[in-house]
């Protein structure tokens, strides 16, 4: 049984500037990492593995250079990894972000009955957290969004029980198989991979498909497929801050300026 | 007068047979280790064993050291005449007495008296053991038999020489004080009494001997043979580094069996004399951590032994070299206890090199199980994914500098690179020091410049916490950009950014002129380039604190001391344990990125040592100090002393 993960690669977003004349992100230099909720899907899926014997798979669409991305999927032990690449997939926005990923699935689940697809709750660049469901509804999986527990997984009777971690409270749902969950970051501790595991990872090919492969009606993928598209970015305009007293000379003092101020704005009950 | 070589003979035969086949089996299985060039520079290695062996340098430099010299040098002469009546045993052709007498009298007279000087250390070293050990467990049965062997070797040889000169049959009895003193108390009895006096004690003699050679080589007296080889083969380099690791496909990397181990780090866990020196002064042992040096030496040579069977079969030992602690093995909480803070290795009278024997089995438990501390995951990251250990922008890294001028760093035009370090760059109190060593450069006009965003992290964590795949990555990227930028020059205020750059690095083929700011500072206050406009009496009572990388790793003690006292106008005030004797603050080895589990903590110890001297200001050199320091004090109540960086001291007197 295949167990799919779905990670994307996004910029390093806390080094991420906004060019304040262009309003486009500035990428120069930045360097990319796995969106972070997605290490905590690869984690959960590599556990399923050691637990069941899940066959693992990472699937990412995006450029060619997503292909570092993986080759980590890699080296943390997933067994084998599929990029979808082509410039024809390039501008999408989430709706044929998740057209792209469920296809492939499908296409996946041929030789290998699919038990789960994983992804991060949501990435920290787009932040939409819609690719996901966007997913599971295009395939009839079993939706389970926000887990931060899987409870029990069983083949024989196709069940799966997870808690979903929501404000202020749990929900333990369960669903029939094949699901797609979304996890948060609550719900395990990812692993840090060996060297041999990375040094094999770094000479193992990655699976490249373009659209030759899938064959999707070019309308439905790529900036054509793409219903929304993002008119501007900026930072918002921040007050400049204030410096209370000098701290360092007069702690007490300061704090003290700082309870006045924010007991003023009604931020604190006294 | 011999008694009997015919049975003596074959005895002789038989006894060295079992010592030179029992000798092959331990030595043959360190032979099973990886390898490992110990050849290199021999002149340097000769000097090693003069010193430390034939000198018992180290041994010397502990009070009761002189007791262990004074055995050893016994033993160098005895060996000659205990040579000479193992060969007489069997041969009675062959005798020193044949010499000429003057010749034989000279060495006689040594024998005579060392003998005497060997009993009556025997006999102190009984006492100690009783008294007062070295450790707790230092009372074992091994080491009272060992004395007892040897005294009773003295006890004999007295009681041999004193009949024969009392029967008139030794020819060199004028030479002889010591056994002709008990040749007077012996002359009561009848020629035929002294006879039989002579036949038990040299039978007494042979066989003690005997089975005393023969129990070496499976007691902890093993190091009397192999000590002397150990000192040759020391480490000639900086001892704070490790070595280099390949990364090639198939290879295993790191020490998780025993026999990954080089073979002389398999010579080392032989030689160990279990004096326990290595504990009495170790951090990690004294706050009650699981980590204690000596037992981690004795563990790898039990694990050695006990799977001797597996190894010369060419198999796969069985007993774990790590896991669950058991003799033979190191659990990982004691490996990752270690602060890398060298007291162990500048303590071991044989230089057996402890910490990398850490850091090597540490390198498998991150290369090979990715098994470490859950709080080391963010920290490898951090600085794999951002050059620095919180995992801040690279782009804050000139931060502290914002609202100051400072030059970006140009080869030809800036003859400095400083070398600002993450903590120096993010640290919110370090950033403090940063600018205060800014100021101190300006002023006494020095040319230096920064590399801004660009710099990266030095990788010493990775590399003392046994990441050495990330380390290896680091510091390629690292001597390239340094070498591409046309460096030649670095000043550090970071012990660790130092040692890294000066002697790790150079492992990478990069050779710079690295400096670290108390030798700078001292340099340019003593050429007059540094004026201060006023003596700083503020800061009271000011205490330095040696810092292991600056210290012990790099052996700069004088120019943070000249420079406190130049500035106060008063000689630094002083902890107990002090220079090569300095006590980690607990945060090298990257244990300044693990909590502190079992025990006491180990900064909390120093800071009660510094309290004792009733200082007013705590001076260190180092960030992790600073921070170790200030938790400290703070943990202590106290919070009225300062802490201080030596830059931020000098700072002051440019006011
Ligand atoms: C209008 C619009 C226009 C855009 N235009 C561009 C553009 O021109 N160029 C560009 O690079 N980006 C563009 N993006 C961003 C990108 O298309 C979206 O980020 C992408 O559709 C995924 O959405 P998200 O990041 O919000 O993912 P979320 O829905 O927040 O992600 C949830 C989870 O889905 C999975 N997932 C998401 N994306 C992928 C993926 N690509 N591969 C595998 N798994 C994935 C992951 O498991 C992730 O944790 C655009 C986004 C929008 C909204
Ligand atoms: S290096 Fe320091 S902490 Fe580590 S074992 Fe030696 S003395 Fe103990
Ligand atoms: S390792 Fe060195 S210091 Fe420690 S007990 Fe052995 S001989 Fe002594």
């Amino acid at each position: 049984m295949r167990v799919i993960t779905c990670i994307k690669q996004v910029p390093d977003t806390t080094q991420v500037k906004i060019d304040p004349v262009t309003n486009t992100l500035v990428r120069d230099g930045i360097p990319f990492i796995i969106n972070p909720y997605d290490v905590h899907a690869i984690e959960e899926s590599l556990r399923l593995k050691d637990r069941f014997g899940l066959h693992t798979t990472a699937l990412s669409m995006g450029p060619p250079n997503a292909e570092a991305a993986l080759k980590r999927a890699l080296a943390l032990g997933m067994d084998d990894a599929v990029l979808l690449s082509d410039r024809a997939f390039g501008g999408a926005d989430t709706l044929s972000t998740s057209n792209v990923l469920a296809t492939a699935i499908k296409k996946l689940s041929q030789d290998r009955p699919l038990g789960l697809v994983i992804c991060g709750k949501q990435t920290i660049d787009g932040d939409t957290a819609q690719v996901g469901p966007g997913i599971a509804v295009r395939l009839g999986l079993s939706q389970l969004t926000l887990v931060d527990r899987i409870e029990s997984l069983d083949f024989l009777a196709n069940r799966i029980r997870v808690r979903r971690k929501l404000e202020g409270r749990y929900e333990i749902v369960e669903a029939r198989l094949p699901a797609m969950i979304t996890v948060v970051r609550e719900i395990n501790q990812p692993r840090y991979p060996t060297v041999p595991m990375r040094m094999q990872a770094g000479k193992s090919p990655i699976t490249v498909w373009d659209n030759e492969t899938l064959k999707l009606d070019t309308n439905t993928i790529g900036l054509k497929g793409s219903p929304t598209w993002v008119s501007k970015i900026f930072s918002p305009e921040r007050d400049k801050g204030e410096m209370l007293g000098d701290g360092l000379s007069d702690p007490v003092g300061s704090t003290r300026l700082l309870m006045e101020r924010l007991l003023a704005h009604d931020l604190l009950t006294a | 007068m011999i008694p009997n070589p015919i049975i003596f003979a074959p005895l002789l035969g038989a006894a060295l047979l079992l010592f030179a086949w029992s000798c092959y089996r331990r030595l043959s299985l360190v032979a099973c280790g990886a390898q490992d060039d110990r050849l290199s520079n021999p002149v340097g290695r000769v000097r090693a064993a003069l010193q430390f062996a034939f000198g018992q340098k180290k041994v010397l430099s502990r009070p009761f050291g002189v007791n262990h010299a004074v055995i050893f040098w016994a033993f160098l002469a005895l060996a000659v005449a205990n040579g000479d009546f193992l060969l007489h045993g069997a041969f009675p052709g062959i005798s020193l007495s044949l010499l000429p007498p003057a010749m034989y009298g000279a060495l006689a007279f040594v024998f005579d008296l060392a003998s005497l000087f060997a009993l009556l250390a025997v006999g102190s070293a009984v006492v100690r053991r009783i008294v007062s050990p070295p450790f707790a467990g230092a009372r074992t049965g091994e080491a009272f038999v060992i004395l007892g062997m040897i005294a009773l070797l003295m006890l004999v040889f007295f009681g041999m020489h004193g009949a024969e000169i009392a029967l008139g049959t030794e020819t060199a009895s004028g030479y002889m004080p010591v056994s002709r003193y008990l040749a007077v108390m012996l002359s009561a009895f009848t020629p035929a009494d002294l006879h039989t006096i002579i036949v038990i004690s040299w039978w007494i003699h042979a066989v003690v001997l005997l089975a005393f050679m023969n129990y070496l080589p499976y007691s902890k007296h093993m190091h009397i043979l192999t000590a002397i080889p150990n000192c040759f083969f020391r480490n000639l380099n900086q001892s704070n580094t490790q070595p280099r690791e390949e990364f090639i496909e198939g290879k295993r990397f790191g020490v998780g069996s025993v026999d990954e181990f080089t073979w002389k780090d398999l010579l080392d866990s032989v030689s160990c004399t279990e004096c326990g020196r290595c504990q009495t002064v170790c951090p990690a042992a004294l706050t009650g951590k699981s980590l204690n040096p000596r037992q981690v030496v004795h563990d790898i040579k039990t694990n050695l032994f006990r799977n001797a069977k597996q190894l010369k079969n060419g198999k796969g030992p069985l007993l774990p070299l790590i896991g669950d602690a058991a003799e033979g093995t190191s659990s990982e909480e004691t490996l990752w206890s270690c602060t890398t803070c060298g007291a162990c290795m500048e303590a071991c009278p044989v230089l057996i090199e402890q910490m990398p024997k850490i850091v090597k089995m540490r390198r498998h438990l991150v290369e090979m199980e990715a098994s470490f501390p859950v709080e080391l995951i963010n920290l490898f990251e951090n600085i794999e994914g951002r050059s620095n250990p919180w995992g801040i922008a690279p782009s804050e890294r000139s931060k502290w500098c914002s609202t100051l001028e400072v030059k970006p760093f140009e080869a030809g035009k800036t003859e400095y690179l400083f070398y600002v370090g993450c903590a120096g760059a993010f640290d919110s109190r370090q950033k403090q020091v940063t600018v205060a060593l800014a100021a101190i450069l300006d002023a006494a006009g020095v040319s230096w410049g920064i590399l801004g965003r660009d710099e990266m992290c030095c990788g010493d964590s990775l590399r003392r916490l046994g990441n050495e795949f990330a380390f290896d990555r680091l510091a390629r990227e690292n001597v390239q950009m340094l070498k591409e930028r046309g460096v030649t020059k670095i000043l550090t205020h970071c012990p660790h950014c130092f040692s890294t750059l000066k002697n790790d690095y150079l492992q990478y083929g990069l050779e710079l002129e690295v400096i670290h700011h108390t030798e700078l500072i001292n340099q340019l206050m003593k050429d007059g380039k540094l004026k201060l406009n006023r003596e700083v009496t503020e800061l009271g009572t000011v205490l330095y604190h040696d810092s292991c990388y600056l210290g012990r790793h790099n052996d700069v003690y004088q120019a943070p001391r000249e420079v406190i006292a130049t500035v106060t106008g008063q000689p630094a005030a002083e902890f107990t344990r002090n220079l090569n004797s300095s006590f980690c603050c607990g945060a090298g080895g990257g244990r300044m990125w693990l909590e502190e589990q079992s025990g006491t903590r180990i900064n909390r110890e120093r800071a009660r040592e510094a309290l004792g001297a009733q200082p007013d200001t705590i001076c260190v050199s180092c960030p992790y100090c600073m921070t170790m320091f200030g938790d400290a004090l703070k943990d202590e109540g106290a919070t009225e002393v300062k802490v201080k960086d030596i830059a931020e001291v000098v700072a002051e007197g440019l006011r």
